[in-house]
């Protein structure tokens, strides 16, 4: 493990009731860096970032995030420690407005965005900004669930699969925006089933199955490696 | 029928109305949040009117004052109830928490009737709210108005406060979605216990109202209860608006019910009830899960 990792899982293992998902899951993430997890239907890639934001709370082993051990603390808390979630299928709320969604998550770390900063970025949320936050369409939902946690001043982001189901130039919007993140300094754990768009802005790849990690590549690597990729994908 | 008995008992209805509203909307505000089916409801509002009398036999304090102060006490207990009884049953089968506080209703009703028997003990409303006001179209005793107003205000703010401010829309997110709303770094178990003090904070307030008009009896929470609940069905489970609309139109139905049919006025509500589950069974206002 390197010293200046920012998010830092080790033998990671968590269960829902009696069933154990993940089986001794590690893997790191430096400053500045986007890593992606990527891997079938099932793996485990969602509960991975469920067990770290400490949603699923029946787990073990080790998530250090800035040098805090976190596997013992409770999810608030845990956010508190600058981590920025955008869940699967995006957690748009349906009975908050588009601005109160856009409010909701506290400040965790000083210097987040602020409203305009974000409105400048995300034009659509301005201009939607008091209609029912589930009224957007999914593009607009990504934006807001992604706007959403760059007020918070939260530096780590993690993202569950944030193209799942949008138009290809909607795809391509959000690869832009998270390279500009990247280049911003943020440190994005990214979890992507399509793995051609993830090769497009990740630098590193966790190949994860059956709960574990079972393969790293870099970003370098990924032409060379392309065909043992596909397999693990199945595709 | 004359027009006057007509608005009397319109009048009442509307008071009552008033009643079944607060009520209603702390056990909404409860349901929706904590997943609670507060049976012990009745028990605090009866408590807020028993602390008022506190209030003004032991300290002198009248009943202005107490309107401020017993909600507060009230929802302290409330917040002392959920500390150390109801956090435990958290994410358990909804029936355990109805049944601790069916429990702490019989205590906290065994205890007042242990005292005070079951016959009421008169509070007085104060002299600025005795005798009758002229509304142009009919006169109408001051403190039943009062009643309505004090109740129509208090109704509007929790809704204000719910839909229009930054907790609220913290509470709302909560509501909706427990889990996501902590890993944003909100401290949800805080909300939980703060929003069962401020349903509870809210049925003593209605206490304090009703001291005057029903007498202060450690009965008086369960006679009326089993009707906010019908009241709640109605509106929807959890419904905000729904429970605060639901409980005046349903207090003034049973208002009129008395003029034109004084033998289904006990039941009317019942009987919407049932209706409202036939046609609608989320309730009015209730979102069908
Ligand atoms: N709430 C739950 N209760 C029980 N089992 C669950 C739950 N959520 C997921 N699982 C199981 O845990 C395993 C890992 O699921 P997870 O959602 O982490 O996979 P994933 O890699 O994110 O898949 P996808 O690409 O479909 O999102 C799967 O076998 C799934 O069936
Ligand atoms: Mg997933």
């Amino acid at each position: 493990m390197s010293t200046d990792a920012v998010l830092s899982v080790q033998d990671l293992q968590a269960w829902y009731g009696e069933s154990h998902v993940l089986h001794g899951m590690g893997f790191d993430v430096r400053a500045g860096e986007v890593v992606a997890l990527i891997g079938r239907n099932g793996a485990g890639k969602t509960t991975t970032l469920r067990a770290i934001t400490g949603i699923v709370k029946k787990r073990t082993g080790s998530v250090r995030i800035e040098s805090h051990e976190a596997i013992k603390l409770r999810s608030d808390k845990i956010a508190k420690l600058g981590l920025g979630y955008v869940p699967e299928e995006r957690g748009i709320f349906a009975t908050l407005s588009v601005r109160e969604n856009l409010l909701l998550p506290p400040a965790v770390k000083p210097n987040g965005m602020t409203e305009a900063q974000i409105y400048e970025l995300f034009p659509r949320l301005q201009e939607r900004a008091r209609s029912q936050g589930t009224k957007l369409s999914g593009g607009e939902q990504q934006m807001l669930a992604i706007a959403r946690v760059l007020r918070t001043g939260a530096r780590l982001l993690l993202l569950d699969e944030p193209t799942e189901g949008l138009a290809p130039v909607i795809v391509q919007q959000i690869g832009r925006i998270i390279r500009d993140l990247r280049s911003q300094g943020f440190t994005i754990l990214l979890v992507e089933q399509n793995f051609r768009f993830a090769a497009t802005c990740a630098d590193r790849f966790f190949v994860v199955e059956h709960g574990r990690v079972v393969d790293q590549v870099a970003a370098g690597d990924m032409e060379a490696k392309s065909g043992e990729l596909a397999a693990y994908l199945g595709v | 029928m004359s027009y006057q008995a007509l608005m009397a008992q319109l009048a009442i209805g509307v008071s009552n109305g008033a009643f079944y509203a607060m009520l209603s909307l702390g056990l909404a505000v409860i349901f929706g949040m904590l997943n609670v089916v507060n049976f012990a409801h009745g028990a605090l509002f009866m408590l807020g009117a028993f602390v008022a009398l506190f209030l003004k036999l032991k300290l002198g304090l009248g009943y202005f004052p107490a309107l401020l102060i017993v909600p507060i006490v009230v929802g302290l207990v409330g917040v002392l109830i959920d500390l150390t009884m109801l956090k435990r049953l958290r994410g358990l089968d909804p029936l355990y928490s109805l049944l601790l506080t069916f429990g702490i209703t019989l205590v906290l009703e065994g205890i007042f009737r242990y005292f005070y028997g079951s016959s009421g003990v008169p509070y007085s409303a104060p002299d600025e709210l005795v005798g009758a006001v002229d509304l142009g179209f009919m006169i109408m005793p001051l403190y039943r108005f009062w009643v309505i107003v004090a109740s129509a205000v208090v109704c509007f703010g929790t809704w204000y406060a719910i839909e229009r401010t930054r907790l609220g829309a913290y509470l709302r997110a909560a509501t909706e979605n427990a889990t996501l709303t902590q890993a944003f770094g909100i401290n949800v178990p805080v909300l939980l216990t703060l929003t069962y003090g401020l349903g509870v904070g809210l049925a003593g307030f209605a206490g304090v109202l009703a001291a005057p008009i029903y007498q202060v009896n450690p009965l008086m929470g369960s006679n009326l209860i089993i009707v906010v609940f019908a009241v709640v069905v109605i509106g929807g489970m959890g419904s905000i608006l729904g429970a605060i609309v639901s409980g005046f139109a349903l207090g003034i139905l049973e208002g009129l019910t008395k003029v034109f049919y004084p033998e289904a006025s006990n039941i009317v509500v019942f009987v919407v009830m049932a209706i409202v589950l036939l046609v609608k069974p989320a309730g009015l206002f209730g979102r069908a899960t």
